[in-house]
């Protein structure tokens, strides 16, 4: 990010669109370590000073007709909760902090990503991986703590001819395991082609006969992105829903 | 992004922002596949998702979900309260109509007993009236009779003062004042 102004030094056209992705220490120009407090770190950590400040001191009144802020939050609370129970049923809605955290996190990081200068953590296939291996995990582990040996007959289709079934079987494990792929991929790579779309339009934007549309394209991108966003962070949560719907109940 | 893109520029690009050839040559690509920073951004996450995580399950998620059921328990109350007092409002709508009712039975019957006593002391007054009505009768009649019998006893008188005054005149001394009294008497009765 904050690099836009390399296409200014050399006159050219040179557009940079992935440089707003790149890790880098906050202070200091160090390595980038484990614990190294980067872009990163303060992207994440105003995610969670969002969170909090939308559903915790947006709450803080407790009011029986709420505030806007209120309203904000306990639609937040309504939608993933409602979609909790819609999915996975009744039995599901312990696993609802859980989605939660998940939506919520995915979700203020893919808005705060889309201000000018920002760093979108959402968009590195790290942390989208990290979550939907988190998800794969704990929905596998889940799977066989509470149907034992039965989870496996979410790959054993028994619905089909016996002699296809292996086949299926096959094929459904096959799917299985590329589930945290596109799971996380799906997320990373819409936000970072919208941000590098984005900053490629920007890019055009040098040249004066074009910047109008240029500049009508970044709009237009952007009110998409925005769309995006709360999309993928939709679409997250839901499928992390689904695959909970599986671990809980896997007959097919 | 090509590596035609790794040229003096793009170095350039990175030492300005600080990062050191190894990862510029791979941020010149991609910087998602820059496998350097994966430890750094994974241990971020982690913190994040659990400091999200904590501050949702203890704190935000009960308050949000209680409000919630606040909310829904006053409408649930306010509706039944609704319900009551618009059970109490018809309650004493029948109470009125019995009241009503009532208070037109009652004052049927005290117009019906009026009524009775009124008749009664009509009927008593009717008769008083007609008595008296009757005995008045009867004393004028007496009177009348009275009168009648004086009329017809002075027109007895005067008819035989009369006759005995005619008789003198016409024949006097031949015939005496009892005999015509006692024709005039067998007259006026025949």
């Amino acid at each position: 990010m904050a690099t836009e102004a390399h296409g200014a030094e050399d006159g050219g056209l040179v557009f940079h669109p992935m440089d707003q992705f790149i890790v880098k220490p906050l202070f200091g120009n160090g390595d980038v370590g484990a614990f190294t407090i980067t872009n990163v770190t303060l992207w994440m950590a105003l995610t969670v000073v969002c969170i909090i400040v939308l559903l915790v001191f947006g709450t803080s009144r407790r009011a029986i007709v709420p505030s806007r802020s209120q309203s904000i939050a306990e639609m937040m609370y309504g939608f993933v909760y409602k979609m909790v129970e819609d999915v996975t049923g009744k039995d599901g809605v312990k696993y609802f902090p859980y989605i939660m955290t998940l939506f919520m996190f995915i979700l203020v990081s893919n808005f705060l990503g889309l201000l000018p200068m920002a760093f979108t953590t959402t968009s590195h296939i790290a942390v989208t991986g990290v979550l939907a291996m988190m998800v794969f995990l704990a929905v596998t582990i889940l799977g066989f703590v509470k149907n034992g040996a039965g989870f496996l007959g979410l790959f054993w289709v028994s619905s089909a001819p016996l002699a296809l079934r292996p086949i299926l079987a096959l094929i459904e494990v096959i799917s299985y395991f590329v589930r945290p792929v596109s799971h996380s991929i799906r997320l990373a790579g819409n936000m970072m082609a919208g941000h590098a779309v984005i900053k490629v339009f920007a890019g055009f934007a040098a040249i004066a006969a074009i910047s109008p549309l240029s500049i009508l394209a970044i709009t237009a991108m952007y009110g998409l992105e925005i769309l995006v966003s709360g999309i993928q962070a939709y679409v997250f949560a839901i499928l992390t829903c689904v695959y909970l719907k599986d671990a809980l109940h896997p007959s097919h | 992004m090509a590596e035609h893109n790794l040229s003096p520029e793009a170095q350039g690009m990175a030492d300005a922002l600080g990062v050191d050839g190894d990862h510029a040559g791979a941020s010149a690509g991609m910087p998602q596949l820059d496998f350097s920073s994966f430890d750094n951004q994974i241990v971020w996450l982690l913190i994040t998702l659990v400091v999200i995580y904590f501050v949702l399950s203890r704190v935000a998620l009960p308050r949000i979900g209680s409000v919630l059921a606040e909310r829904a328990g006053t409408i649930t109350n306010d509706i039944a309260a609704a319900e009551d007092l618009k059970q109490q409002a018809i309650d004493a709508e029948a109470a009125y109509e019995k009241a009503l009712v009532d208070a037109r039975a009652e004052a049927g019957r005290i117009v019906g007993e009026t009524k009775a006593a009124i008749q009664v002391d009509l009927d008593k007054a009717i008769a008083k009236a007609d008595a008296e009505i009757a005995a008045r009768a009867a004393e004028g009649e007496k009177a009348i009779a009275a009168i009648r019998d004086s009329a017809a006893e002075s027109a007895a008188t005067v008819a035989k003062d009369i006759a005995k005054d005619i008789v003198s005149a016409v024949a006097p001394g031949k015939i005496d004042a009892k005999s015509i009294t006692a024709a005039v008497t067998a007259k006026m009765k025949g």
